[in-house]
């Protein structure tokens, strides 16, 4: 099965991405991607640059509806995504309190859906 | 009412709530075998409490004012469910209710709810949550997030083995004497399971069962009050009170994770060192040791270090030796192995983690942190620092992370 780990970031983790790399965050990401790639669950992932980055689009009543910022006014944010494969979801959660955003922000885990993609495809 | 009366109405339900939760859903299911029907009867005698007991007073006998609404709820939900197909048990219930008989004093089931709990035909994986919902009365949330799946999930786990327990012909019954020892373990085990720490906790261990040590104590002391000769059962509580004792050393300021071989053995709480002792000496005594006594008397050794100063690696790595033979985990090898490392240096200690199937440790913290730190003591640089990696990424806790990363350098 594969799954989606929706990493949300607090304020300051985002902070630490200006940094030198070397508080405890930051150098806490490291050993953990590796352990994930060589336990083999590892399929794909990228980190997406700081909220204030982003632009949300809305057509409302057929018109544009342009926002400077992230979707949703939230603390945590969306900062990354890592997709695995994994027997189960118990082994996804273990990953995801391994991760290292768990104990600053929040990560979600979701199945991806083939289902859904195999409709539109 | 004033608020301070209030409050002790509140604590003296809080009170009664924890000591009579597991006697009631015992007794009120021992014959009906319908747990879940229990619970909620007794859930909503707790909510007719927190109503009545501020108003009229904490009643003479709590526990059988408790029973009594209980009994009283556990009936109108029998009733509204298909009377035709009540089972006889519950038809008696109901002929008591009638008759207006209370027994002065009930029967203590709950030994038998707990080999229910963990009886073999209920998933093993569900035998710690069970009791703790059944027996302690905790909630689906609260179990859900010390094992790490979702509330809704846990929720429904439970009621599917609940359904089992009260459909699949599990009897509340004490196992007969050839039986016995297997199926004790499996109580022990989930006891075990609550209180959540895997070995000692040199290496950062399993976090998930924060929180719920004291439960699991309570759970022991339960269990032997109704089973006081049984050896194991003594063993396990020594061995849970022993690694209480030192939670006040584990962690120094900022939340910083310190290991036992640096906690400050001041810090140990004496009494509960004098307890376990005490408990380890009884089991001992009766000369049938087992897991979990010998799991205890490594603890008894670590804990000899607040009276002498030192620590007998040796005696540990002997009861490793004996502890290997009856429970080989992952747990016990590495244990052994850092136990081996301090008696007779790391290379030692290095030779039994590569006796270890890699396969096996793949995602076994523990195996890393240990590894790691055996590495850097032979001065193998790259390979510890490879090591230190695997155990930072595999580590749950932050401190432990922490710790870790600064010991990686």
């Amino acid at each position: 099965m594969q799954f989606a780990l929706l990493i949300f970031e607090s304020p300051e983790a985002f902070a630490a991405r200006n940094g030198d790399g070397t508080d405890s965050y930051t150098a806490a990401w490291r050993p953990y991607y590796k352990a994930l790639v060589e336990s083999g669950a590892y399929l794909a992932g990228e980190p997406l640059e700081v909220p204030e980055t982003g632009t949300t689009v809305r057509i409302k009543e057929g018109k544009r509806r342009v926002q400077d910022g992230p979707f949703a006014d939230t603390k945590e944010q969306l900062g990354g995504f890592i997709i695995m494969e994994l027997p189960s979801l118990d082994a996804a959660l273990d990953w995801a309190a391994r991760c290292p955003a768990s104990s600053t922000g929040a990560v979600e885990v979701r199945p991806l859906a083939p289902a859904a993609k195999h409709r539109v495809m | 009412m004033n608020g301070s009366g209030h409050e002790s109405t509140h604590r003296a339900i809080e009170r009664v709530a924890r000591e009579s939760y597991g006697r009631l859903v015992a007794y009120l299911s021992s014959h009906t075998r319908d747990v879940a029907s229990a619970e909620d009867a007794l859930s909503t005698a707790l909510v007719a409490a927190l109503k009545a007991w501020p108003r009229d007073g904490v009643p003479q006998n709590p526990e059988a004012w408790l029973l009594t609404a209980a009994r009283r709820s556990f009936i109108d939900l029998v009733r509204h469910q298909q009377v035709a197909v009540a089972s006889e048990p519950t038809l008696q219930l109901l002929r008591e209710e009638r008759e207006m008989t209370l027994p002065a004093e009930f029967p203590d089931d709950r030994l038998k709810l707990l080999f229910v709990c963990a009886h073999p035909a209920i998933d093993a994986a569900m035998h710690t949550p069970l009791m703790l919902q059944a027996v302690l009365g905790l909630d689906a949330a609260r179990i859900a997030g010390v094992f790490l799946i979702s509330p809704t999930t846990m929720g429904q786990r439970l009621v599917r083995a609940k359904t089992k327990i009260r459909d699949g012909g599990i009897q509340f019954e004490i196992p007969q004497e050839r039986e016995l020892p297997q199926r004790l373990d499996a109580v022990l085990e989930a006891i075990y399971a609550a209180f959540g720490i895997g070995w000692d906790d040199m290496a950062g261990v399993d976090q998930r069962g924060r929180g719920l040590a004291e439960e699991a104590i309570w759970l022991a002391r339960v269990l032997l009050q109704l089973m006081p000769r049984e050896a194991e059962a003594r063993g396990l509580l020594a061995l849970m009170l022993h690694c209480e004792a030192r939670r006040p050393a584990r962690r120094g300021p900022a939340g910083r994770y310190v290991p036992l071989s640096e906690q400050d053995s001041q810090q140990w709480s004496l009494p509960l060192i004098e307890e376990a002792e005490r408990h380890l000496a009884e089991a001992s005594s009766r000369g049938r040791p087992g897991r979990f006594q010998l799991e205890a008397a490594i603890q008894s050794v670590h804990a000899e270090r607040a009276r002498s100063g030192h620590t007998e690696w040796n005696a540990i790595m002997l009861f490793y030796e004996q502890l290997i033979r009856i429970s080989p985990t992952l747990g016990t090898q590495t244990g052994y192995a850092a136990a081996v490392a301090e008696a007779k240096g790391p290379e030692a200690g290095l030779a039994v983690l590569d006796g270890i199937d890699p396969a096996a440790v793949s995602t076994y913290q523990p195996y890393w942190a240990v590894r790691a730190h055996l590495l850097q003591l032979l001065g193998k640089t790259t390979e510890a620092v490879d090591a230190f990696d695997r155990a930072i990424g595999l580590a749950e806790d932050p401190a432990i992370r922490q710790f870790l990363l600064q010991r990686r350098g």
